[in-house]
């Protein structure tokens, strides 16, 4: 077990994900608590208490975004849910979806209780099939039974929302180049200030919170603040949806309570490292997080503050497991082509500088590499540091120097011998 | 194009008012499909439709990676291989593939029925590696299950 259950607490079944379901769970009941007995402030006070930091991969806190938007100021304001969930080693969301749509259709509807939103969003990436008709018929089903529309609950509360659905785009993720996307335009990220929360979509105060984040919401209205900071440590409350992939026995999506150890979730819970390998190293919380050695790994507790003292960071959660054997330069080689794939080209640092990082990559695994090629590399990484519109280019940027910065001796030996320090593809392969 | 305004105008009645630009997305993913791309007259019926200019239309088309300006195979085989994937097979699968198919990535069988395209990642990884075909994930793909999936597609 990965410690208490905030989220993940019902036996997923062919009807789970159902209205019918949900509410014989108690699913709604924290809506009519929040409309009838709280107000708007009241809410996003509870929120703020409960220390809740964002679970998309910027670990913002919630409560502080929500502060930020002026309620009664005579303006509209909207929610964005983001389940545009791309970044790579990332399905963590997509298990809200297809199993627990009303939980977050009920946290959305109290957030915009909270924010006083008339229009709300969903932006679910459009590859997404299976979590989109799940949540699109969760929808008609809070619709037909008054959860959306007008006067919800018998109160003058009034929502509608909206399922929008991307057509693949990696950065459309990214909060403005979400907003972008829904205005109907290219999904370009947008320069900040002004922050989204004071003017976003349409111009209007906009509060983008990832699907996880929103989804712990009915919970803090149900039980309180401070039955939820009771879980987790300190610092980083409440649990965290982990997404374990790669070279691991049993991968899929597990509820982590922050400060849980971190060897006993791969050793025990995950079933270990894919045929009897040993682990080389982690990427923990999406491929833009600092990858971390083994032996970082087995010492560390699996909550932000602990991960951020590593130099890394939880992330998204999207958390990969890489045995011994396995060769980092043809692995970035894989990161550096999907970044220039999905460089939006707005900015010249990263829409130059992912190309150029591809080529040099491709070039050296080619048997072609040139000794001032890792130097290069970072310069590269270096000059898209803080430069560009979005954060994507500073990802790109940390992923390739965190690889480079302890294992500089695979690029090195690739370069000089031309080939591999270690044989075959990336696949751990039973043997060794 | 005429007979999805019922449905176009459906979703509009969802949205705040006034911003018809937010529909250009949804309308294009549902004009496409109707027979698998995006025409030119598809663009002017949407442009008069919603009153958005011709060029936002484009930019929108050229910019997302699943809107299609031309016709593509009946059956869309899409290989993951981002990270996880490749670290559970992705490259073994697609060289099956184009061996299997006759076909290079981004070609389409002269028989018109499949169409080979690799995709970044699809937030499938704990099933890695995935296949998309169409609109579905086929998940924990071997050589063998794909052999047998693709049998079953005329």
């Amino acid at each position: 077990m990965t410690g208490r259950k905030l989220l993940m607490t019902f036996p997923v079944t062919a009807t789970s994900h159902t209205l019918a379901d949900y509410r014989a769970r108690g699913g709604y009941a924290a809506l009519a608590k929040a409309l009838h007995h709280m107000s708007p402030e009241d809410v996003t006070k509870e929120v703020t208490a409960s220390g809740l930091q964002g679970r998309g991969g910027a670990n913002f806190p919630a409560g502080r975004k929500w502060s930020v938007v002026h309620l009664n100021d005579g303006q509209p304001h909207y929610l964005c849910a983001n389940a545009d969930e791309g970044e790579p080693g990332t399905f963590k969301d997509r298990w809200i979806l297809e199993h627990a749509p009303h939980l977050l259709l009920e946290s959305m509807l109290i957030a915009s209780y909270a924010l006083q939103v008339r229009n709300a969003f969903v932006y679910i990436r459009g590859e997404f099939d299976l979590p989109y008709r799940r949540l699109a018929a969760a929808v008609e089903e809070a619709y037909a039974a008054g959860y959306f529309g007008e006067r919800i609950l018998g109160t003058e509360f009034a929502c509608d929302v909206v399922v929008y659905r991307g057509a693949g785009s990696y950065v459309c993720g990214e909060a403005s180049a979400l907003i972008t996307s829904i205005e109907g335009k290219r999904g370009y990220p947008r320069n900040r200030p002004p922050r989204l929360t004071v003017r976003g979509l349409y111009q209007q105060p906009t509060v983008i919170n990832n699907v996880e984040t929103l989804s712990n919401i009915a919970g803090i209205i149900t039980h309180g603040a401070e039955a939820f900071k009771q879980v987790g440590t300190p610092k980083n409350a409440g649990t965290r949806l982990i997404s374990i992939s790669g070279h691991i026995n049993r991968p899929g999506v597990y509820e982590v309570e922050c400060g849980y150890p971190w060897a006993k979730f791969l050793y025990e819970d995950c079933g270990g490292i894919l045929n009897g390998r040993t682990l080389k190293c982690v990427i923990p919380g999406g491929i833009s997080t600092k990858v971390l050695t083994r032996d970082e790994v087995e010492k560390l507790t699996l909550d932000q503050k602990a991960l951020e003292a590593a130099g890394s960071s939880l992330g998204s959660g999207g958390m990969i497991v890489i045995a011994e054997g396995t060769c980092m330069v043809r692995l970035l080689q894989v990161m550096l082509r999907f970044y220039h794939h999905e460089s939006c080209g707005q900015c010249t640092p990263c829409r130059d500088g992912m190309g150029w990082l591809h080529r040099i990559i491709d070039r050296i695994v080619a048997g072609e590499g040139r000794p001032e090629d890792i130097e290069r590399m970072y310069e590269i990484s270096a000059a898209n540091d803080g430069t560009t519109i979005c954060g994507m280019g500073d990802a790109a940027g940390y992923a390739t120097v965190g690889i480079l910065n302890k294992y500089r001796d695979e690029f090195e030996h690739y370069i000089e011998h031309k080939r591999s320090k270690f044989a075959g593809n990336l696949e751990a392969i039973a043997h060794a | 194009m005429k007979h999805l305004v019922p449905e176009f105008e459906k979703l509009k009645a969802r949205f705040p008012a006034g911003f018809e630009s937010s529909l250009v997305l949804p309308c294009l993913r549902r004009l496409q499909e109707e027979r698998g791309y995006v025409s030119d007259a598809d663009i002017d019926a949407l442009a008069a439709y919603l009153g958005v200019p011709r060029m936002q239309i484009e930019e929108v088309l050229s910019f997302y990676t699943q809107l299609r300006r031309e016709p593509i195979g009946r059956w869309h085989v899409q290989t993951c291989r981002n990270v996880s994937c490749s670290m559970r097979g992705s490259a073994r699968l697609l060289t099956h593939l184009e061996k299997r198919l006759g076909v290079a990535i981004g070609e389409t069988t002269p028989d018109g029925r499949f169409t080979l395209s690799t995709v970044e990642c699809l937030g499938s990884c704990g099933t890695a590696p995935v296949v998309m075909v169409n609109d579905t994930y086929h998940e924990n793909m071997s050589p063998e299950r794909l052999d047998a999936l693709l049998e079953g597609l005329a």
